[in-house]
Formats: C-alpha cells, structure tokens, sequence
C-alpha cells in the first residue's frame, strides 16, 4: 500500500516579531500514520504543529511565510476559514485543559457548536462512541454528569482526546500530549495513540524519544528552527544520517 | 589533598551555621514584630468600627419608636359632620384639631387662657388630626361618642420623653418650660403617656415634623435610582470589557482607550453630576430630581468600575479553556460566550454588586441634578421626583430640629443594612458560583 501524503509543508518560514522561529520547513506528513516530532526545548517543534491547524492565528506577532498544504489545499491561503479547518483537524495540548463542565458536555461541545447531532439520542450516542474511541467509557460511564475537571490527569488527557474525536477530524495534532502524566496514564495514551492511528492522521510532539521511538511511523528532528531529518522512526533511532540528529538521540545536545 | 578540602568544608559548615543561627534570631524578631505590628492595626480598626457601630445604633435606636399620649376624644358630631349626612367622605372637611383641643382641655382643665393653652396644644403632632380622620371615616358609628385614644406626641414631646435626664435642665436649655414639663409629668403620672412602635419611619417620606419623617421616600428613591444605574451599565460595562480584553485588537487606540478608562474610575463623582446637569437636565430636558437621572449619572460613574472589574475577572481565566474552545472550531466569539464568560462571572458580579453599593452610598452628583429637594411624597416612577438615601441623611444631619438626630442615625442604620446586605450577596454569588466545579 503506497503512503498517501496528508499534509505536506513548503518552504514554510515562521516569525515572531524579529525572531525567526522556524526556517525552511519542507515535510510530509502520511495519512493514517504517527508522525512524531522531536527535538530539543525552543527549536520549533510546537510552533510547526501550530501552524498546521492556524492556531498561531490568535499570537499577533507571529508571522507565517509558505505554504501548508491539507490535502492539496493550502490552509494559509486568503479565503479559507480556520475555523473549519480546525474543525478538520482537532488537537490535544500539553496540559489537560477539560473545560469546566460535565463529561458529557465536554464531548458533547464540539458537536453542538458544528450542528453535527440531529437529535439528543445522536448526541448522546456521539458522546458514548467518542468516550470509547478513547478508552475512557467504561471509567466513566456512571459518572457521565460529574465535572471533567474531577478525573485524574490521564483521563483528563484521554477526555481531551474523546472531545477531539467527536467532531471527527482527519487529523489530530497532540503537543507533548502525556508531558504532564504518569508512567501508567503514559502508557494508556500511547496504546490509544496506537489505536486511533488506524483511523486517523496524528502528529505528536513529544520530549521523549521513547515515546516517539515507541509509537510514531515517521520521525522528524528539529534543531533551531531547521527540519534535520526526517525519516521512518526506526531509521532515524538506529541509523541517523545526520550527526546532529545522532548527537541528539545519544544525549550529547539536548 | 582530597582530605584537607573535606575538613575545610567541614570548618566553613560549622562557621556557617553559627553565622546563620545568629541571623536567625534577628530574623524571627522581625517577623514577630511585623505580625505585632499587623495585630495591633487590625485592633484598632475593629475597636474603631465597633465605637462608630454602636454610637450609630444607641443614637438611632430611639428613632424606631415614637411617644404616644392618651386622651378621651369626643367625637363631636356638630365638629364632624355638622350636616348630619353620615357620608364619611363628608367627614374629610371637618377640624380634627378642634376635637383634640377640647379633649386636652378635659384634660387639663386649670388652662383657661389662650396664650397658655397654644403651649398645651404642642404636645399632640399634627399626624393625630389625619390619625382621628381616618379613624371616624372608618367608623362611623362612633360619632357622638367619647374614646380613649393613643395619639402620636410632637417631637419636642418625643425627646423629653426619650431623654428623662432633661427635667433637670435649666428651662431655657431644656425645649419646654416649667408649666409644659408639669402637665408632661401629670400625663407620665396617670400612665397617659407611653412608647409606640415609629410606623411612621418605615412608611412616610421626609417631613419637617421629625415625628412624621420617614425613609421610605428616599428608600423607594435609591431603588428607582440603583435599578436605572444596573440596568443601563451592567450591560454596557461587560460588553466593553468582553470586546476590550477578547475581541479588540492591541493597538495605540485600544490602549488609549484602556488608559482612559482607568483615568474615569478615579474622576471625582461630583464630576460627572455636572456631567449630568449639563447634558441631561440642559441639553435633554430630563425631569430634575428624577431617579432616571439620578440613575443615568451613576451609571457614568460605575461603569469604569464594572469594566475594570469585568476584564480582571477576564484576565484571570486560564488561557487553555480558550484555546481547547477554539481548537475544537469554537469561533472567538463562541469560546468567550461559551466558556470564557461564564468562568469569569463570579468576578463579575462582584465588581457590579461592589459598583452598585457604591453608587448606593454615593450622594455628590446627585446634589448636581436636584435630588436633595425636600420631597414629602413617596415617589412611584422613575420620573417621580425623588431623594436617595445618603442624601436625606444629609437632610436629616442639616435640619436644626432635635428630633432629627436620631432619625439620622437610624438613617444610616438603613443605609448600612442594604450596604451589608448587597456585600452579602457579592459574597453568596461568588461562593455558590465557584463552588459548582
């Protein structure tokens, strides 16, 4: 089966104010795969996964040079709405960010503002599929009306995932979604990452090389704003082709 | 070499825990002073409070009940109804005071000559005449009869009674002379004379008879003039603190914006009654002393409040709720409604409840647009002429009759109520909305 290209970046510079944050960025990124973005603190990986869904839209310095393309149309483009871009693709942040609701409604948000239930058993059925598809239903079935803001950090996270999944994206963009979790919520989310590959185009940004070593397809290793390589996880970990990847991955910068 | 080090390591450590033990205690003396010195600031402020408290309560405690006398009316039907019609309407055109002359007379039988009589005639409030009135409109069938009945004393009754001590005055110091104290102690002696519950405080407007003035006007006055005030900045305030601090971009002019805003909050309020009597009284035409002027002007004066208030409480939602919001496709403005607004209202009703209780107490711009009139009538609508609160207070404390000062204090007790009360409810509304999650 040939890789299908879901989103694919070109000549991609990123500004805030003066500085430079991202330079040059050319990158593929297949469908239905993991692909993993690592490198070390302040070289761009975040504000690349960012650009992908326009949410550095609302930073007013940021300046975004290039063209990013979602299935063959550039999002940066003058007359496409980011709102329903970001309906396309959804996205998980780095610290549990539940809104202050119940767990129902918190799935049931993203639904309700795009009109995507006709009806309250829609909804509710929505809602049930989404908790599932994040392996969150069964923790949480009894307690469907209680505040997200009362779950545990890991489920809080798989929360956030469930409310992404509702609106059925294409893609979910997750920025070091299990930086704030234990090893055992960890690996929750990673088994669901897994999972939800099958179906989904994900882009993760993580500080972990295992993590990344442990769930993505394809690696890309920023340094200082520059894309350094790019490649299928295992050749990235085992046989790097640059040396500041290689230095990076053995722990000589970081 | 790596042995020598050790033991000098172990020399510096020894050397600095003696050093930091010293400092320790000049450390903790300092904080023990500083905690002295914050005990003893709260003390005095709690002594202070309660002295202000008490002193207002013991002034105007005596202001919630009045002195009644009794005396044995006839009800005269030649006074009341001379034409025999037995129409109570009839009954509105007759002399009241006639029946109670007569009855004090009776009483008082030794006072023949006028001049001597007209200093008897002061004891009885001209109310009683209204009392008497409505009592015979009400019943007819006393008419012809004779009843003992409690009638409201004047003031000058009113204080001597509440203020025993004054017997003893020197006659001119004391507000009535020898003659009036005697006959006042032959009704204290016949048990003619006792306390009543003031209804009239509770259910009249002002009066230059301390006896017959009320709060009621001024009540019904700051509650006309506070519900124009809401009404009209609640909205606006926490439309423009939603688009300022959301919606708008950060530019030169918002921030010029932002800076005059914080400039308004500190603009004296008797500013902005001038405001109000230059556009709203010359300009527009508004009714003087109205509370929906009144209203207008406080609302220019909270406003600023409100919007400072409304983008704090903005501020200090987590931007995370706006950002999960608008990743899921939630519009800006949908993840402010949806989210951002509803965390944020706790705060906000706090500053709106803080604005309103300050525009309650506040009385230098409504002196501006008239509202320190002398109104007898309780107001009915927002166009009615009317006082407020603090401003018959004022009112109160100016006028030079006796029987003011208590009703100032009990005027202020009043006030302090619905400051207590609206300060209750900012607390309750925040506590009951951030308890929900």
């Amino acid at each position: 089966m040939k890789e299908t290209v879901k989103i694919k970046s070109k000549k991609l510079n990123v500004f805030y104010g003066e500085k430079k944050a991202l330079s040059n960025i050319n990158l593929e990124i297949p469908e239905r795969k993991v692909t993993s973005l690592i490198g070390p603190s302040g070289c761009g990986k975040s504000t690349f996964l960012r650009c992908l869904n326009r949410m550095n839209d609302s930073i007013e310095i940021c300046k975004v040079e290039g063209q990013i393309f979602v299935d063959e149309q550039n999002i940066y483009e003058k007359n496409l709405d980011p709102v329903l871009l970001r309906a396309r693709i959804g996205m998980v942040f780095q610290k549990p960010n539940p809104f202050p609701k119940s767990i129902f409604e918190n799935v049931a948000y993203g639904p309700k503002i795009h009109g995507l239930a006709n009806s309250g058993d829609e909804l509710n059925n929505l809602v049930e599929v989404s908790l599932k598809k994040a392996g969150l239903y069964d923790e949480v079935k009894d307690r469907i009306d209680e505040p997200g803001t009362s779950l545990s950090g890991g489920q809080q996270q798989r929360l956030c995932i469930a409310r992404a999944i509702a609106v059925s994206p294409e893609v979910i963009l997750m920025d070091e979604p299990c930086s704030a979790l234990d090893p055992i919520a960890t690996a929750k989310i990673e088994e669901l990452i897994d999972e939800l590959s099958k179906n989904y185009t994900i882009v993760i940004v993580t500080h972990s090389m295992q993590q990344a070593a442990r769930v993505s397809n394809q690696t890309a290793f920023f340094h200082m704003g520059s894309l350094i390589e790019v490649g299928k996880t295992e050749d990235v970990f085992s046989m790097p082709k640059e040396k500041k990847t290689q230095d990076y991955i053995t722990g000589k910068i970081g | 070499m790596h042995l020598k080090l050790s033991k000098n390591t172990e020399k510096d450590m020894s050397k600095n825990t003696e050093l930091i033990s010293k400092s320790l205690e000049k450390r903790h003396r300092s904080e023990k002073r500083f905690r002295f010195f914050g005990i003893l600031g709260i003390g005095t402020a709690v002594i202070f409070l309660i002295t202000i408290l008490s002193s207002i309560f013991v002034e105007g405690k005596g202001a919630f009940k009045s002195t009644f006398i009794q005396l044995e009316i006839n009800f005269d039907q030649e006074i009341i109804d001379p034409n025999k019609t037995n129409n109570p309407e009839e009954f509105k055109f007759a002399n009241y005071k006639l029946l109670i002359n007569d009855a004090l007379k009776n009483y008082f039988p030794e006072v023949k000559d006028r001049k001597t009589f007209r200093d008897l005639s002061v004891f009885i409030s001209s109310a009683a005449e209204q009392n008497l009135m409505k009592l015979a409109m009400e019943n007819i069938e006393i008419i012809g009869e004779s009843k003992k009945i409690w009638l409201l004393a004047s003031s000058t009754i009113d204080v001597i009674h509440k203020n025993p001590q004054m017997e003893n005055f020197l006659e001119e110091d004391r507000l009535i002379n020898n003659i009036q104290m005697s006959w006042f102690n032959a009704l204290k002696k016949n048990g003619d004379i006792k306390f009543g519950l003031n209804t009239n405080f509770l259910s009249n407007a002002d009066s230059t008879e301390p006896e017959q003035a009320g709060i009621l006007g001024s009540m019904l006055g700051s509650f006309f003039t506070l519900l124009v005030t809401l009404l009209l900045c609640f909205p606006v305030a926490v439309a423009s603190g939603v688009f300022l601090e959301e919606l708008a971009p950060k530019n030169k002019f918002t921030d010029f914006i932002e800076i005059n805003i914080n400039n308004l909050a500190a603009v004296p309020s008797i500013i902005f009654g001038l405001l109000g009597l230059a556009i709203f009284l010359n300009v527009m035409h508004l009714p003087r002393s109205a509370p929906i002027v009144g209203g207008m002007v406080l609302a220019l004066m909270t406003l600023p409040t409100i919007i400072i208030s409304t983008r704090a409480s903005l501020k200090a939602v987590p931007p995370s709720i706006r950002e999960a919001a608008i990743g899921l496709g939630a519009t800006k403005f949908q993840a402010v409604t949806h989210h951002v607004i509803p965390q944020s209202m706790p705060g906000i009703l706090t500053g709106t409840i803080i604005g309103m209780s300050q525009a309650l107490g506040e009385s230098a711009p409504l002196l501006m647009i008239g509202m320190v009139a002398f109104i007898v009538d309780i107001p009915g609508s927002l166009t009615d002429s009317a006082t407020v609160l603090p401003v018959q207070i004022y009112l109160w404390k100016s006028t030079a009759a006796r029987g003011f000062v208590e009703l100032t204090a009990a005027g202020i007790m009043v006030l302090l109520t619905f400051l207590v009360i609206m300060n209750s409810v900012a607390v309750f509304v925040r506590q009951k909305f951030e308890k929900k999650w």
